[in-house]
């Protein structure tokens, strides 16, 4: 169904009556031009984080028997404190991050949230600036409580190299690890999630403007049933993208709290 | 949506380095949201949720510790009830043996008091008898006096008015009569028939004398 669809677009395409919507879609200035422009996303996040600030501002009146309200605030703090917190950092050293990582994971997962919330429908994720910004973080955060925790910065480098290895070897890895903490690691969690983002967007806009064009502008009847085919399967991608949404949020912290278990722990 | 972004990608110069290009504001907006969330994080929430935890923690496990503190009190106290009603049984039986001694003292004591009584009433009413019976001897002797000399002295016709000689004589008579020197005998046997027939009488009345004397003393 899915090349059917594809080659029904292209055939429209062909004839010049559909532009199919690209990674120009993202970009959208509200206020000014260029690179100083004020941008919907940034608008966006700015929104999240008035959303998210109301729906923890509950725990100003928290009770020991917990409200409906208190009870769902709950479930979200519990599931960052424990399932990502915890049990990743480990008991002793969770407590000073989950700040960190309930910041990230609310900011990320409502921001995710929004590329398919009605009348807002704009991940803010698939800008790269956003995820960098959250990834360098991160990056500060576990490179400095490592150098921290492995008394200096000397102690951190030659850590990263496992013990008991022969010294041929030595060299190889160390290079490997260095380039694995100090630039892939930071560079996949950024584009990760933004590359997710964008993608499950950007198909999500395929599928939506296609049925469209098909149905509305299609030659034959075969093309218009082609384009509520369309529509059909763009529903059926939104459940899919709030699943990837989720995840991807998941992933983001799961992983930022991964790398600072490894930095917090006294053996590499 | 689409219309605006496909004339804003043919316009400026900046959306043709996407999608890897950040834009700067949208970096300085997320440094802006990050830095906002991590302080209400750090300052309101993690703190709150923790010391709630904490209480909920300390509210569980003080109210086990309470259950099993009330358990403990009602168990002493249950214990308490029941030495409390054994000492009561036990008190109540005392007090019931007591009180059985003391009816059974008080009874004795009674009957010993009405014996007394009773002994006392009798001894008070037999020395009464015996005064009163004095009495009567005494107001006896003298009316026995009276009456024999004023017979005597009809009889004999001589007065025996005279004070000094009647007392003389009836004194006499009478210590006579007691220390048994005159016999009563039977009326006209002898010379001496008016001697022994007032003595007779005067036996005979102290025979029913001392008969009243025992039936008083009876009674």
């Amino acid at each position: 169904m899915l090349t059917h669809t594809l080659s029904g677009i292209g055939s429209v395409a062909g004839e010049g009556g559909f532009q199919t919507p690209g990674v120009e879609a993202f970009w959208w200035p509200l206020i000014g031009e260029g690179a100083m422009a004020f941008t919907r996303p940034a608008l966006v996040l700015l929104l999240s984080v008035g959303m998210i600030a109301w729906f923890f501002a509950g725990t100003a009146r928290l009770s020991v028997v917990p409200t409906k309200r208190q009870f769902m605030v709950e479930g979200v703090y519990n599931f960052v404190r424990n399932t990502i917190g915890r049990d990743i950092i480990g008991s002793k050293d969770f407590i000073q991050f989950l700040p960190l990582l309930l910041t990230l994971f609310s900011l990320i997962l409502l921001n995710n949230v929004f590329g398919i919330l009605p009348f807002i429908q704009y991940p803010t994720m698939s800008r790269l600036g956003v995820p960098l910004v959250l990834t360098l973080i991160v990056y500060i955060v576990y490179h400095t409580v490592a150098i921290r925790r492995k008394h200096g910065v000397l102690p951190y480098l030659k850590s990263l190299v496992p013990p008991g290895l022969p010294g041929w070897l030595k060299p190889i890895l160390f290079v490997l690890e260095f380039l694995t903490y100090f630039l892939i690691r930071p560079l996949t969690l950024a584009l990760r999630l933004m590359g997710n983002m964008l993608a499950g967007h950007l198909m999500l806009l395929v599928f939506i403007l296609g049925g469209e064009y098909l149905l509305l502008h299609g030659e034959n009847l075969f093309l218009n049933f082609s384009g509520i085919l369309a529509f059909g399967f763009s529903i059926g991608m939104s459940f899919f993208e709030l699943l990837i949404e989720f995840l991807q949020a998941f992933i983001f912290t799961l992983l930022a709290a991964l790398y600072i278990s490894d930095a917090v722990s006294e053996h590499h | 949506m689409i219309p605006t972004s496909v004339v804003a990608a043919d316009e400026v110069g900046f959306p043709s380095g996407f999608p890897l290009l950040p834009h700067p504001v949208e970096m300085i907006v997320g440094l802006i949201a990050f830095a906002i969330m991590y302080w209400l994080f750090k300052s309101k929430v993690v703190p709150r949720m923790e010391a709630l935890y904490a209480e909920r923690t300390a509210a569980i496990e003080g109210g086990m510790e309470q259950a099993e503190q009330a358990q403990a009190q009602a168990q002493a106290a249950l214990q308490q009830y029941e030495a409390q009603l054994h000492e009561a049984r036990t008190e109540a039986n005392a007090i019931r043996e007591e009180a059985r001694a003391e009816g059974a003292s008080i009874v004795t004591e009674m009957r010993e008091k009405a014996q007394a009584e009773a002994n006392r009433i009798t001894e008070s009413a037999s020395r009464q008898i015996e005064a009163e019976r004095q009495q009567a001897v005494v107001s006896l002797r003298s009316e026995v006096g009276t009456l024999s000399t004023t017979l005597a002295g009809r009889i004999v016709g001589e007065s025996l008015e005279d004070e000094v000689r009647q007392k003389g004589i009836v004194d006499r008579f009478l210590a006579e009569l007691e220390s048994g020197a005159v016999r009563p005998e039977k009326v006209g046997a002898s010379a001496t028939v008016g001697d022994s027939s007032a003595a007779e009488q005067a036996g005979a009345d102290g025979s029913t004398l001392g008969a009243e004397g025992s039936a008083g003393r009876d009674s």
